[in-house]
């Protein structure tokens, strides 16, 4: 997804233009950097047993930042993107639970927590949106809310998921890790996505509000789609991390909030909107990933690694923003 | 009548009005919360909240997207440090005044560089800031034990000094006339709002914007810095991240005080009312006996009951 705009500029050719056509460009190479650095500091970690263990560790924070760069292109925000996967985490894994655990349970659940993650989604489309609240505060006020739902639903973390469930995620179908079909599917829905007017319409309204409502654009239904399409994600997001960590924790999400928002930035989105990029989001939750094994690696002391992480994702956020205005300019 | 409705839709008197219909509503739930010791000690907690807030607020008043999500991670760092510079002795409590301000000064300092220099989007440079700073707590926690409060400290926050009323809300009042004459009746604070409401007619009218900037950073630096001091006189001893409960409350306390998000309009007098407004709120849910779920409901839907009485945006027209 690039820019809706087309720029003469983008005619002189060059990096620019490249940078122009793929924004995702440098995240794509803070990548294979830190890939890299990571091979350097442990072979091991290039192994295609870890590349696996890095991607079902990291797919939740993948989802999660792709819902929000949703959000992000019509110049939202969403707060409560953690909020709505703990939700979907608790829901999903105490109906499995109720309904037995059989392939029927697991489907029906899932199913369920789609229209969760949707119904959070509506419910902040329309606080910000329609009621024209302010999209941090009001998204921080919804997290609250789905917070208090999900203690509601499972008042303690530790419920097991079935059985079924996280073996099928963490195993392997036809001798192929499953999480790499998720990945396919992943991939083969945001290029869906990427060719219906919804992506389009969500960053004319990012890029100007104004003049998107001046062409006829329904600017309110169009911010609330984008608000559903974060909490679809959201609940996939959902999948994925109780696929990893195989049970239900009611506060699971609340971290990964600013995480996502940081991976959105990371990938050359711009937070302002009308400027993002799906793929770039998908990178920039991996280079989250890859800093923190990275340190790991390197053999920080372990009370440094979360100082020296959180430097590194500041140097890189900073390095996301330059290249990004760069491309943009 | 227009004056009367118009005087009603002042974001300060919503608040107030607000406060006492919850201060009543919480009274008739459980006899006693409105009582003068009660009163007080949430006038404590929101002395907390509201010295962050007030750095909040001029980083938001300065505008272009200003917000500042590091305060949490501030008051965290500034209460561990306090914690060990003063470690329960009295004569240590000015050392650790300073420590804390030069932590918050130096912090706000970075986050300022990045956001003028490097021209980062402020929740993106505060965003990563927050991420260093609860990596230093982890370091700093590690090396040595969290340390104490110092007696006098504690006194100063938790015991009567003049007329019955602890120290804190003096110095919160303090601020709050500090903040009124500095938005009100200085260079600076006018300033600060035409920085927020046109940057580009305030640089060619000669204001330094970039100087204004990293200043408006600072202050918010160590205004969290002061409060995790306070917090530490509060709890006692600093516990891991002590200060992360400050960072949205922080922004919802200037939403509730009327100062718009998007800078240049609003003041500190309405940001005191909403921090107030906030601690009730949370007093009157930890007083009625539901469990923690439907506290938390309760608390979230009722956030967003009250901000549609605030400033909501404008619908599009053509």
């Amino acid at each position: 997804m690039t820019s809706t705009t087309t720029d003469i500029r983008s005619s002189e050719g060059g990096l620019r233009s490249w940078l122009e056509r793929y924004p995702f460009l440098p995240a794509l190479v803070i990548v294979v950097a830190l890939l890299a650095l990571n091979g350097v500091f442990s072979p091991n970690s290039l192994s295609f047993r870890s590349l696996t263990g890095l991607f079902s560790t990291y797919m939740a924070l993948i989802m999660l930042a792709i819902a929000q760069t949703y959000v992000v292109s019509a110049g939202d925000i969403d707060l409560s993107a953690g909020a709505t996967l703990s939700l979907v985490n608790v829901a999903i894994v105490i109906l499995m639970e109720r309904w037995g655990g059989g392939a029927g349970a697991v489907l029906l659940a899932l199913a369920l927590g789609v229209l969760i993650g949707l119904a959070c989604g509506l419910v902040n489309g329309i606080v910000v949106a329609a009621l024209r609240l302010q999209a941090i505060v009001a998204t921080f006020a919804t997290s609250i809310f789905f917070t208090g739902l999900a203690l509601y639903v499972m008042p303690v973390a530790g419920t097991p998921a079935p059985a079924l469930f996280w073996r099928t995620y963490g195993g392997r179908l036809l001798s192929v890790p499953f999480v790499f079909y998720v990945l396919v599917a992943l991939a083969v829905l945001l290029f869906l996505l990427s060719r219906t007017r919804i992506v389009t319409e969500l960053l004319a309204v990012g890029d100007d509000q104004q003049a998107a409502y001046q062409t006829g654009l329904p600017v309110v239904a169009t911010r609330i789609k984008g608000y559903l399409l974060c909490g679809l994600f959201s609940a996939l997001a959902a999948f994925c991390l109780t696929g990893d960590t195989a049970s239900g924790d009611p506060l699971v999400g609340g971290k990964m909030t600013l995480y996502s928002i940081a991976a959105v930035v990371l990938g050359g989105s711009a937070l302002a909107g009308g400027w993002t990029t799906v793929v770039g989001s998908l990178l920039g939750a991996l280079t989250i990933g890859l800093v923190n094994s990275l340190v790991f690696f390197m053999g920080t002391p372990s009370e440094w690694q979360n100082f020296v992480q959180g430097l590194a994702i500041l140097l890189v956020l900073m390095a996301g923003v330059l290249a990004g205005r760069r491309a943009r300019a | 009548m227009r004056s009367v409705a118009l005087f009603l839709k002042q974001p300060l008197v919503v608040a107030l009005v607000l406060i006492v219909a919850l201060l009543y509503l919480g009274e008739s739930l459980s006899p006693g919360f409105a009582s003068a010791d009660q009163i007080l000690r949430l006038l404590i907690v929101a002395s907390l909240l509201g010295i962050v807030a007030a750095g909040q607020n001029v980083v938001i008043l300065g505008g272009r997207e200003g917000i500042d999500l590091s305060v949490g991670g501030v008051v965290s760092l500034s209460a561990i440090i306090a914690g060990n510079v003063m470690n329960g002795a009295d004569s240590g409590i000015l050392p650790a005044v300073l420590a804390c301000l030069l932590a918050g000064a130096f912090f706000g300092l970075l986050n300022g560089l990045g956001i003028t220099l490097l021209r980062i989007p402020p929740l993106v440079m505060t965003l990563g800031m927050l991420g260093v700073l609860q990596g230093l707590l982890v370091v700093i926690r590690n090396g040595i034990p969290s340390g104490r409060a110092a007696p006098g400290l504690s006194a100063f926050v938790t015991q009567p000094l003049v007329l019955g009323v602890p120290g804190i809300i003096w110095l919160w009042i303090a601020i709050g006339v500090f903040m009124a004459f500095m938005l009100n009746r200085t260079v600076f604070g006018h300033r600060i709002y035409a920085i927020g409401s046109n940057e580009h007619a305030a640089y060619m009218a000669g204001v330094p914007v970039r100087l204004m900037r990293i200043g408006l950073f600072m202050i918010s630096g160590m205004f969290a810095a002061i409060a995790g001091l306070c917090l530490l006189g509060y709890s006692g001893s600093s516990f891991a991240n002590v200060g992360e409960q400050y960072m949205l409350s922080s922004i919802i306390a200037v939403v509730f005080g009327g100062t718009s998000l998007a800078g240049g309009k609003g003041g500190y007098t309405g940001t005191m009312a909403g921090a107030l407004l906030l601690v009730i709120l949370q007093g009157i849910l930890t007083t009625v006996n539901i469990d923690e779920s439907g506290r938390q409901m309760v608390f979230g839907a009722t956030l967003l009951l009250l901000m549609l009485f605030y400033g909501r945006g404008r619908a599009m027209r053509a």
